[in-house]
């Protein structure tokens, strides 16, 4: 069994002699022994490749940084000074199993650096990933580049509408737009008041499920977090953007 | 060739004597055995077939017998001795329904081979090139209902160029010229004309039922063609035709709208009463005839599936509901209004609708849903077994009321969109769940999912009949796979989709392999995996040990050597079809399933460590392989190839390939 050279940086319960332990099966007849042995780089490599994809990484401030440093090399060597590795390489489609360590995917020796990258590197576009027919992604209309489409609701009013919010260039122009696809009047927004003075208001659902009102975040912000609009009618919305 | 009363006379004889007459049949003629060779090829349709195919290395593919031996000489008239065996023969083959039992029958010896190609009714070719439409209809002459399956799968995820082949056309005449009796016809992944439509259409009299998946390439003007033409006359002295068509089913096809080609296809279905059972034509791009469809569902008394597409509204909808309250089956449509106007009475007039609707077992649509209509379809919620919302994005909170009363679903597809907690909702009472997809909104890479582990591992929990499984997500944890491993026993497909590429499980960071390990070990039926996430080659060897049963199976970005595909071809005796991208598996690994590919619909590789000089070796090994090789891009990538699909042919390689497929031999 190849030991784990380094450790999860986000996983501070594990002690520095946790590598040498061979990965835990959950098969109740041990694991299964391969006719022969992996070679040790793809062991590597899929471990680091992975790191990479962690899209968050969170960290502790008690945390033993030296003990979770992710290097290349076999536990007993922490001695070796932090060499500078390669920097890293954007995932490809083909994966070098037989290269060595150089052309590896690879972090910095500095936590920092991992931390840093948290937001995961902008990907390829891989063709036909993951696999759902063309003809069913089409009908959601959620193409990235393409177009934000959000589904747009009315209280009272029966019908549904899509928008493009990369169609408006700021709130101004999409509560315009609101206004005269449904015939209303929403009125200026204010920090403290939200909309008052209409009997409208428009509200969003962000990508937590939380309601909010239209307005509130940056527009930018808005844009990416936006799920669904719906343009509160009456009573609920006047109670909207009062101290909230 | 004997009186056959006079034989029925002597059986009756020899059965009084307490004698067995076949026996005294054999007894009789010593030399049966030679007799056979030279026997009139009357009913001997399909006797080049089997010849030479016990001495042939490729015996192990039974029922594919070497193409080498050409037709075989014409026979002599001969008598039939055994005429009594076959007539009994083919009155008892006539019950068999499964291909698979036909196949092997068929397998028994001449006689029975020939018996099961008279009474065959129903024909599958699980892959247009595999043999030619000539050889078919050479050997079944009896075929009233044909399916025909086209491209891989693959293809439906662009992996390769749209215009690489599987054309209808050919079948079509084919078909036509054989086969004018036939009634069914069945297309999946095939490239349908409008005029391979207007040639079924004039015929096939007695043609009643269409149904075309993944198909593209036709329009409405096809779909015109088949409503107008597909009738019978009603009376021999009535110039009445009656509609014969009974179902008419477009699933997931490609059919838009073609600028000024575009037809009415509704109203072209006649104005009389029609038998049809099934309209389905939910994926249908173009707006249709409203008024016509109403006017035909009023006049369709046998009307039980009607799917409509999105752009059919609620309100329309509603006075189909009041045609057709026999309905079972029904695709919603749009499910939204298109105008302003109206106010909350109509959804009670909607839920009342609904409510006339006793028989309705199966939902689907909602495809541009409006959730404050959902609460109308509460009351066939009870009797629902089949539900489809994988168009709808509706979240937890929307679901609940309406899942809380479905304890009879037993196929639930959904978006992701209902979260965790959505499907904690549905493990809690939807406890008879046989099938269950989860597609996601949102396909990219790298974010958050809304359904994790915690979604998969209540629906093991709450839902222990469950077959069949396709989960999209971004998060899961071996501890979640093994825990439905052991709950879901009865799982026959399982197919998990970690989005985010070589993920390995969030808790452990550990490869995904035991998770899928324990599917293969625990789940002993099953027949259908799809794997994902980080995975070694010890995932594979899981497989090829355990996974005995498995016939299709799909990989994708997993894999450390040539040992993980190894694994499989050397340990799953049963796999047909096997589907592999962008993992490492090389020649050594191809080399290793030589035994194997006669027995195999099919192998795709792409993106792989394919050379080929290893295809062309295993190419020349077993000639009755047909291996392209597909380049995507204008590059030719030199030795290293792109895209591998390899299958069995009777005929040898295809002659209408494109420029960019070029074919291995």
């Amino acid at each position: 069994m190849f030991p784990l050279p380094f450790l999860k940086a986000n996983a501070p319960h594990l002690s520095p002699k946790r590598h040498l332990d061979p990965p835990k099966s959950l098969f109740p007849y041990g694991t299964l022994t391969l006719s022969h042995p992996c070679p040790p780089f793809s062991v590597l490599d899929y471990r680091l490749y992975s790191e990479e994809m962690e899209s968050t990484v969170t960290y502790e401030s008690d945390l033993n940084l030296r003990a979770t440093e992710l290097r290349l090399g076999l536990p007993g060597t922490e001695e070796r000074e932090e060499k500078t590795l390669p920097a890293a390489v954007r995932i490809t489609n083909k994966r070098p199993l037989t290269e060595t360590s150089e052309e590896s995917v690879s972090k910095g020796p500095n936590a920092q650096h991992v931390e840093t990258e948290a937001a995961p590197p902008a990907k390829a576009k891989i063709v036909g990933w993951p696999p759902i027919r063309s003809y069913r992604k089409n009908s959601l209309k959620e193409n990235e580049g393409a177009g934000i489409y959000v589904k747009v609701s009315m209280d009272g009013a029966p019908y549904l509408r899509k928008i493009d919010l990369k169609v408006y260039g700021g709130y101004a122009q999409l509560l315009k737009a609101l206004e005269n696809m449904f015939k209303l009047t929403i009125g200026e927004y204010s920090e403290k008041e939200g909309y008052k003075g209409s009997d409208y208001a428009p509200t969003y659902e962000d990508k937590d499920g939380d309601w909010m009102l239209v307005g509130d975040v940056p527009w930018d912000m808005f844009v990416t977090s936006c799920k669904r609009l719906r343009i509160m009618k009456g009573s609920e919305a006047r109670g909207l953007g009062c101290g909230v | 060739m004997e009186n056959p009363n006079a034989k029925a006379q002597r059986h009756r004889q020899l059965r009084s004597n307490n004698i067995d007459p076949i026996k005294q049949m054999r007894e009789n003629h010593p030399s049966t055995n030679s007799e056979d060779d030279q026997r009139s090829s009357l009913l001997d349709l399909a006797r080049a077939e089997i010849t030479e195919s016990s001495n042939s290395k490729t015996r192990t593919y039974g029922g594919f017998p070497d193409p080498g031996s050409g037709s075989g000489p014409s026979e002599p008239q001969a008598p039939f001795p055994d005429q009594v065996l076959e007539n009994v023969l083919e009155n008892v083959l006539h019950f068999l329904s499964s291909r698979r039992d036909r196949n092997a029958a068929s397998l028994v010896c001449r006689s029975w081979y020939r018996a099961e190609a008279l009474t065959r009714s129903e024909l599958f070719i699980g892959n247009c090139y595999a043999l030619s439409p000539t050889r078919a209809t050479t050997r079944f002459t009896r075929i009233k209902s044909v399916t025909v399956k086209g491209k891989p799968r693959f293809a439906d995820f662009d992996l390769m160029p749209p215009d690489w082949g599987a054309h209808f056309t050919p079948w079509a005449s084919a078909l036509a010229q054989a086969y004018p009796w036939l009634e069914k016809l069945h297309l999946k992944r095939m490239i349908v004309t409008d005029a391979d439509l207007t040639l079924l259409a004039d015929s096939f009299p007695d043609f009643r039922e269409l149904v075309l998946v993944c198909c593209d390439g036709f329009g409405t003007p096809g779909l015109g063609a088949v409503a107008a033409k597909c009738r019978y006359r009603s009376h021999l002295y009535s110039s009445n035709k009656l509609l014969l068509l009974r179902v008419l089913e477009l699933v997931e096809s490609v059919v838009e709208a073609v600028g000024d080609e575009e037809v009415d296809w509704i109203s072209c279905f006649p104005d009389s009463q029609t038998n049809m059972e099934s309209l389905v034509f939910d994926c249908i791009e173009c707006p249709i005839n409203f008024e016509a469809l109403d006017s035909l569902v009023a006049r369709s008394p046998r009307l039980k599936k009607l799917r409509l597409n999105q752009f059919v509204s609620m309100a329309q909808l509603h006075r189909l509901l009041l045609r057709a309250p026999q309905l079972t089956h029904l695709g919603t449509g749009s499910f939204s209004a298109n105008d302003p106007g109206g106010v909350g009475e109509l959804v009670q007039d909607y839920t009342t609708a609904f409510e006339a609707c006793r028989s309705l077992v199966c939902l689907s649509g909602f495809r541009e849903i409006w959730a404050d209509y959902l609460p109308t379809i509460y009351p066939v919620c009870a009797n629902l077994t089949s539900l489809n919302l994988s168009y709808a994005d509706v979240n937890a909170h929307q679901l609940k009321p309406v899942i809380r009363h479905c304890h009879k679903l037993q196929i639930f597809w959904v978006l992701d969109s209902i979260c965790d907690e959505g499907l904690q909702a549905v493990a809690a009472t939807c406890k008879d769940l046989r099938e269950l997809r989860v597609f996601p909104v949102d396909a990219r890479e790298g974010t958050e999912g809304p359904v994790s582990e915690v979604g998969f591992e209540a629906i093991s929990q709450g839902c222990r009949k469950l077959e069949s499984i396709l989960y999209f997500c971004q998060r899961m944890t071996n501890a979640a796979v093994v825990a439905m491993s052991k709950n879901c026993p009865d799982l026959v497909v399982f197919r998990l989709c970690i989005i985010g590429r070589y993920r390995p499980d969030p808790v452990t960071q550990e490869p995904m392999d035991e998770g899928f390990g324990a599917i293969v070990m625990n789940c002993k039926k099953l027949t259908r995996l799809a794997v994902s996430g980080l995975l070694t080659d010890r995932a594979f060897e899981y497989i090829g040990r355990y996974g005995k049963l498995v016939r299709t199976l799909s990989v994708a970005f997993a894999g450390d050597t040539d040992m993980g595909l190894k694994y499989v071809l050397e340990g799953c005796p049963n796999l047909q079809k096997l589907e592999i991208r962008d993992s490492p598996f090389g020649d050594g690994a191809l080399r290793s399933g030589l035994h194997h590919y006669y027995n195999m619909r099919f192998l795709w590789m792409s993106t792989c460590k394919l050379t080929r000089q290893a295809c062309q070796e295993v190419a020349q090994a077993l000639p009755n392989l047909v291996l392209e090789v597909i380049n995507n891009s204008e590059e030719n990538a030199g030795d290293d190839i792109e895209v591998l699909y390899m299958y069995r042919s009777l005929d040898g390689p295809r002659d209408d390939a494109p420029i960019f497929v070029n074919i291995l031999h």
